[in-house]
């Protein structure tokens, strides 16, 4: 079954950096142990979420790819 | 017209303005302080009796012969026909044009460029991508540059355009622009090149280099900010990405920002007669602040060397340091520079083109760019070159 996230976020037609500027943003504002799903159609956001969430810590739990979209799902660390 | 007032030698009030306590400026690719003679025949542009170049009266028949002779002096200096000029309000909008204007024309197709383009160039193809364009991102070798025959591997029967940049502003590295251009010319497919960091300090000519369209940027000539241009060689079809009264010639609408446009006519002029001194100038302080960045304790040059590599760049990766803390440091002691990527900055990640050419996130943390220009002296070299030891090492003894 599906996580229901906390908070969404909508970064379809944004390009890097913007979505990963958005996500840092709004997982700031988040308590540990919250979820994020972020959705975005840059072709680049794959590598920069992975790679984001490995520096900061944060939980990629899930990346789902709908066609050209991406689902990215992320569990805030303390 | 050559201008008359001013002198090169005499520094611009710009340079010191944005941060009295500045001293030494080794930041020249963030940001060029505007020559004084660019400014002086900007001047009546901005002080009035001036019109619209599209008006029907006098004032207006004068603008438009300011913008054509704008024109020609860009055309100039990359030996192109003046009529392929667009003028733009900045070389992240030509670059745009040069890649996303296709895609208006185009029902789908394929781009050929590399892993380390500008920001600017690396998004206008993800947009490509997703209108259901094929796009290659070329890997380069350790020093950042494309190989020529992994251009050609990378052709396919439906690519339209390869862009490649002349010259990497992060690192330095010159890219083999003339061989891309014999391989793309028999072929007919369009070769763009974004000439940004390398216009005015390396030679490139567009029927020489086989090139199809150039982007330029005014301030990277000294001219003001605000103005940029898309050259694209007569013959080659791109469609608008701005529309309305039709200026440009249909390609970027909008009143001219004449002002700008004039100044950067007169940038390219000096860059065209001047450039290739400077840059002999340029490349032996260039040289010796590498010899002394090398110097530096765990500090190792990245990009190519020699004439392999822009005359007025360097640039370093310095192990056990963050480039933030040392640059705040310089800048307390009256030194500007910058770590390479503005782009990198905001988000905390390592820069795409460090990436590209193997650096780790530590060693990347540690990336320090230094661009010199038309007024950068010896001694503001060796200013650099005395307290960077010291700043790195007491950094490194404060990190925990």
């Amino acid at each position: 079954m599906a996580l229901l996230p906390d908070q969404k976020i909508d970064c379809l037609g944004l390009f890097c950096p913007v979505p990963i500027l958005k996500t840092r943003e709004v997982v700031k504002q988040m308590s540990p142990g919250q979820v994020l799903e972020m959705i975005s159609d840059d072709p680049g956001s794959e590598a920069d979420v992975k790679s984001w969430s490995a520096r900061t810590g944060h939980h990629l739990l899930e990346v789902e790819k709908h066609g050209p979209v991406y689902r990215f799902v992320i569990r805030k660390t303390g | 017209m050559a201008p008359s007032t001013g002198s090169s030698s005499e520094r611009p009030d710009s340079r010191r303005s944005a941060t009295p306590a500045t001293r030494v400026y080794l930041d020249y690719a963030g940001f060029a302080p505007v020559d004084p003679r660019v400014v002086a025949v900007m001047r009546p542009f901005l002080e009035g009796g001036v019109g619209n170049p599209s008006a029907p009266h006098s004032l207006g028949l004068e603008s438009r012969a300011a913008l054509d002779s704008a024109r020609a002096k860009v055309a100039r200096l990359i030996g192109g026909a003046a009529a392929g000029v667009i003028f733009t309000a900045s070389a992240t909008e030509a670059n745009n044009l040069a890649i996303r204007g296709p895609l208006q024309r185009v029902a789908g197709g394929h781009v050929v460029t590399s892993a380390v383009e500008h920001i600017s160039v690396i998004n206008s193809c993800r947009d490509l991508e997703k209108r259901g364009w094929g796009v290659t991102y070329l890997p380069v070798d350790g020093t950042g540059r494309v190989d020529p025959a992994a251009v050609e591997g990378a052709i396919r029967p439906n690519t339209a355009l390869v862009s490649i940049m002349a010259a990497n502003g992060e690192i330095g590295t010159l890219e083999p622009i003339h061989e891309i251009g014999r391989l793309t010319g028999p072929r007919k497919i369009s070769f763009h090149v974004d000439a940004v960091g390398a216009a005015g300090h390396v030679p490139l000519t567009v029927d020489e280099h086989g090139i199809d369209l150039v982007t330029l940027s005014s301030n990277d000539l000294y001219g003001p900010p605000g103005a940029g241009a898309l050259w694209v060689r007569p013959g080659v079809k791109i469609a608008p990405l701005v529309v309305g009264g039709g200026q440009e010639g249909g390609y970027r609408a909008g009143t001219e920002n004449l002002p700008a446009v004039v100044g950067m006519g007169v940038a390219a002029d000096l860059a065209r007669t001047e450039g290739v001194g400077e840059a002999g100038r340029l490349r032996e302080l260039r040289d010796r602040l590498i010899a002394g960045l090398e110097c530096v304790e765990g500090a190792r040059l990245t990009g190519a060397r020699g004439d392999g590599r822009l005359p007025h760049h360097a640039s370093v990766v310095v192990a056990g340091v963050k480039a933030d803390s040392v640059l705040m440091e310089l800048d307390l002691r009256g030194v500007a520079a910058s770590s390479g990527s503005a782009c990198a900055r905001s988000t905390g990640e390592p820069s795409h083109v460090l990436r590209s050419i193997g650096c780790g996130r530590e060693e990347a943390d540690g990336s320090l760019c230094f661009t010199l220009g038309r007024w950068t002296t010896a001694a503001e070299i060796d200013v650099l070159l005395d307290l960077l030891p010291g700043v790195i090492s007491r950094l490194r003894r404060l990190a925990p």
